[in-house]
């Protein structure tokens, strides 16, 4: 969809993934990196665990589908270079502290004077100005800082973090929106500017209802383990053990979960565990998020022994053949096989010489039927494609690309 | 001028991944039409908090954050005449935008192809739990169970506990801005070349890429990925340590031997720390239990806030870990003006969310709270439809079309 467009991306590990959405589309993404390589390829996991450059899985997830140019914007040969590419292309994706880019002469006034029609995306965990501008983040702090870990975790034990690195990766798919928001107005005015991200307010908006539960209601959402606060004195409980695992059974009222958990409980009665408390209730009535602390005590151990004695498998079939909004707690090996991705060829291969194996990779994250978009391929090699750029597209001598490698400079 | 001012949606999203997907086309200038009815309102109309008094289907503080700026078209689309209708919003719209499940376009006679009849270049954004096609296409549910689908729940929790789901329909603040970029990148390929298309999005699938490093090592290397709590394979200390007051915490996070050197400083450097085995990583990794047992005690007498004040200054990467409460205080958030406050009828004030970016050309000035269902009924059908009071009326008295009762007319 996005073939016309060429993307700069200067991001590392913190903003690879906007590239990676815009390139997935069709857009012509260079990653630009030092001559050293991108910070990015020495983050695990590993390929075969070697943490060689080339290997690292984080690197083949968000820098695949892109091309690898190298250069040093320090040196004066490697500026020149990029604003040569600055020239022509359509967007640019930084993940610079702010002012990063400003000191190497580079800001969106000079970026804006090569190119007018230039977008220019700036991805930082909490934006360009204001009090925590400068401000060091880790995923951790990130986390923290933007309301996700004080929600999330068992009420006796610190706050948790998701279990992967999430908040990079939610300030950097806002940042593709960001900038399709700002192309649509170029296409109107021929005009670029600039997109300032914040990750904090990326995750800010990850949160479902619980910062409106303090802005209206004052009340301080805590973090319930398997369960999960909906308002001052209400819960929906969420994973449950079963008997070789732990299933999600979101157990809540209103028009979809209620009718749910109306199916579960007839459920119950008809394999000869009737409750007759739970029978009384009608969960669709009651109001998505409604049931209070002392009507969720007398639940939960009748639904806990109904799970505990049946496995994930069991009670997914049941939940499917009864509309039912029960699933496994699924681990990587249970998504790899997950019969819905099969059928829809998600997981694919690319053959990779290199390695001298056939390598897995992910599908597109969305299906478009006129235009589709690109599977997971190779991620690319460290300056893979100097040449192409800089001497079949910029013109460079060959002898003079030899000397810029042997100089440092790309 | 707003990048989207052009952009016309006709949206039959409901919950929360469709209208945030439609809430930042309307904030961004696009007019988005939100269809809905009485007899089958949005869940989360009634989900908490609620504003004012009592229960309405006008007073839930989840519902008003992703549905400002847009225009409220009640229709019951039981009725044939409602079809009629839709038929010929159709064709004034760019784009069409549901969330249903697989299927349901299809019942009511508004699956792809019979759009595409009405409107040749239409762009139709389907998504769903787990996509078009496939064996559980049809399996109901939202984020909160997709958490688990996507491995995001396993992985999540302490290494001697079961897992702990990431608080609330999480997997629905992913899809989007992948919708988001993926939509707007149609409509361009359709200036283009005059195409619409037809983009079907698997929530799932969208959140695989939120996990893709460990299902490649689970796929490629035949590793299990497991729950590791706050910690960092590479970094120690990494996590959130309790400070002064009642479930205050901040988070500390060492990447390098530079802050570990800073933070001793802030602390004081007291004798534990001096000890030549944390003056390592690999030392600190070895007896990393010890060492946040030893660092949760010298934090304990810390305010959270100037904590992270002074270590920041000292150049460590840490922050308070906010709930609910600090996050609406924040002096970034504030700095940036990510709230917006409301006055509504019924709800009373409440707070919407802006986007998480700033453009510098554009305005995405925030003009409307979220309407009542069938808020701008009337103004849909005559403005847009070009429909007479005397066509509209009957429809009204017929229950096709819904506007709001007289009390909440008064808003």
């Amino acid at each position: 969809m996005l073939s016309p467009y060429r993307v700069l991306d200067l991001t590392d590990e913190r903003g690879l993934l906007c590239g990676k959405m815009l390139a997935d589309l069709g857009a012509d993404v260079l990653q630009i990196e030092p001559p050293a390589g991108n910070t990015a390829r020495r983050v695990a996991p590993f390929y075969r665990d070697d943490p060689g450059p080339d290997q690292s899985l984080f690197w083949w997830a968000y820098a695949a589908n892109k091309r690898s140019v190298t250069l040093d914007l320090m040196r004066a040969d490697g500026k020149a270079l990029f604003e040569r590419l600055v020239a022509s292309a359509h967007f640019l994706i930084e993940s610079g502290r702010p002012g990063e880019l400003a000191a190497l002469g580079l800001g969106c006034d000079r970026l804006a004077e090569i190119n007018p029609a230039l977008i220019v995306v700036s991805i930082t965990p909490f934006g360009q100005t204001g009090p925590y501008a400068t401000y060091l983040a880790s995923d951790l702090v990130g986390m923290g800082l933007g309301g996700f870990m004080y929600v999330t975790g068992d009420p006796d034990r610190a706050p948790l973090r998701v279990g992967f690195p999430h908040f990079y990766l939610h300030g950097s798919a806002a940042a593709a929106a960001g900038a399709m928001l700002a192309h649509s107005q170029r296409v109107l005015t021929g005009q670029g500017q600039h997109v300032d991200v914040s990750c904090q307010e990326a995750v800010a908006r990850s949160l479902a209802n619980s910062l409106a539960s303090y802005a209206i209601e004052g009340s301080v959402i805590v973090r319930q383990g398997s369960y999960r606060q909906t308002g001052a004195d209400t819960f929906m409980r969420i994973t449950w053990p079963c008997k070789d695992g732990f299933v999600n059974f979101q157990f809540a009222g209103g028009a979809s979960s209620g009718q749910s958990v109306n199916n579960f409980v007839r459920w119950m009665a008809d394999e000869g565990s009737p409750d007759e408390y739970l029978l009384s209730l009608d969960f669709r009535a009651m109001g998505y998020g409604m049931i209070t602390s002392e009507t969720m005590n007398r639940i939960v151990p009748p639904v806990s022994r109904f799970l505990l004695e049946r496995t994930k498998q069991r009670l997914f079939d049941g939940a499917i053949e009864r509309r039912i909004l029960l699933f496994p707690v699924a681990t990587l090996g249970d998504i790899l096989e997950n019969p819905q991705l099969e059928a829809r060829g998600f997981f694919g291969t690319v053959e990779s010489s290199e390695f001298d194996a056939r390598l897995t990779m992910l599908g597109p994250f969305a299906r478009a039927s006129a235009a589709p978009l690109k599977p997971g391929g190779r991620a690319p090699k460290r300056g893979q494609h100097n040449a192409e750029i800089y001497v079949d597209e910029l013109g460079l001598a060959r002898s003079d690309l030899i000397r810029l490698a042997s100089a440092g400079v790309i | 001028m707003r990048p989207l001012d052009n952009l016309k949606v006709l949206d039959f999203c409901w919950v929360a991944a469709g209208p945030m997907t439609t809430g930042y086309l309307a904030e961004y200038g696009a007019t988005v039409v939100r269809v809905e009815s009485k007899l089958r309102p949005d869940v989360l109309r009634s989900s908490p908090p609620f504003g004012g008094e009592g229960r309405s289907l006008n007073r839930s503080g989840y519902y008003a954050n992703y549905n400002a700026n847009k225009y409220a078209l009640g229709l019951n689309l039981g009725s044939p005449k409602a079809i009629a209708i839709v038929e010929r919003m159709v064709a004034w719209a760019d784009m069409v935008t549901e969330n249903f499940t697989p299927g349901t376009m299809e019942r009511l006679g508004l699956g792809y192809d019979e759009l595409r009849r009405i409107k040749p270049d239409i762009i139709l954004f389907s998504t769903s739990m787990l996509g078009r096609g496939g064996p559980n296409s049809k399996l109901p549910g939202f984020g909160a169970v997709l958490s688990s689908l996507s491995g995001l729940t396993g992985l999540t929790g302490w290494p001697d506990r079961g897992p702990t789901n990431p608080y609330g329909a999480y997997t629905d603040f992913i899809a989007p801005r992948f919708a988001v970029a993926t939509l707007l990148a149609a409509l361009d390929y359709r200036r283009r070349t005059g195409s619409g298309q037809h983009i079907d999005m698997s929530q799932l699938e969208v959140a695989l890429h939120f996990v893709a490093p460990l299902l490649l090592d689970c796929a490629n290397n035949g590793r299990e990925g497991s729950r590791t709590g706050n910690r960092h394979e590479a970094a120690a200390p990494h996590g959130a340590y309790p400070c002064r007051g009642e479930d205050r915490w901040a988070t500390i996070t060492c990447m390098t031997d530079a802050h570990w050197l800073a933070l001793r400083r802030v602390l004081g450097d007291p004798s534990w720390m001096q000890a030549e085995r944390f003056s390592t990583l690999l030392g600190r990794k070895r007896d990393e239990d010890e060492l946040e047992a030893l660092l949760a005690d010298a934090t304990r007498t810390w305010e959270a806030e100037a904590l992270m004040r002074a270590l920041q200054s000292a150049g460590v990467p840490a922050g308070v870990v906010h709930p609910n409460k600090g996050v609406i205080e924040d002096p970034q958030l504030e700095h940036r003006g990510h709230f917006v406050y409301y006055e509504k009828p019924e709800i009373g004030r409440h707070p919407v969310q802006r986007s998480e970016f700033r453009l510098s050309r554009a305005a995405a000035a925030q003009n409307w709270p979220t309407p009542f269902i069938g808020e701008h009924t009337l103004q849909v059908c005559r403005e847009i439809l070009g429909m007479a009071d005397a066509e509209i009326e009957p429809l009204i008295a017929e229950g096709v079309l819904e506007v709001p009762a007289p009390a909440e007319a008064g808003g």
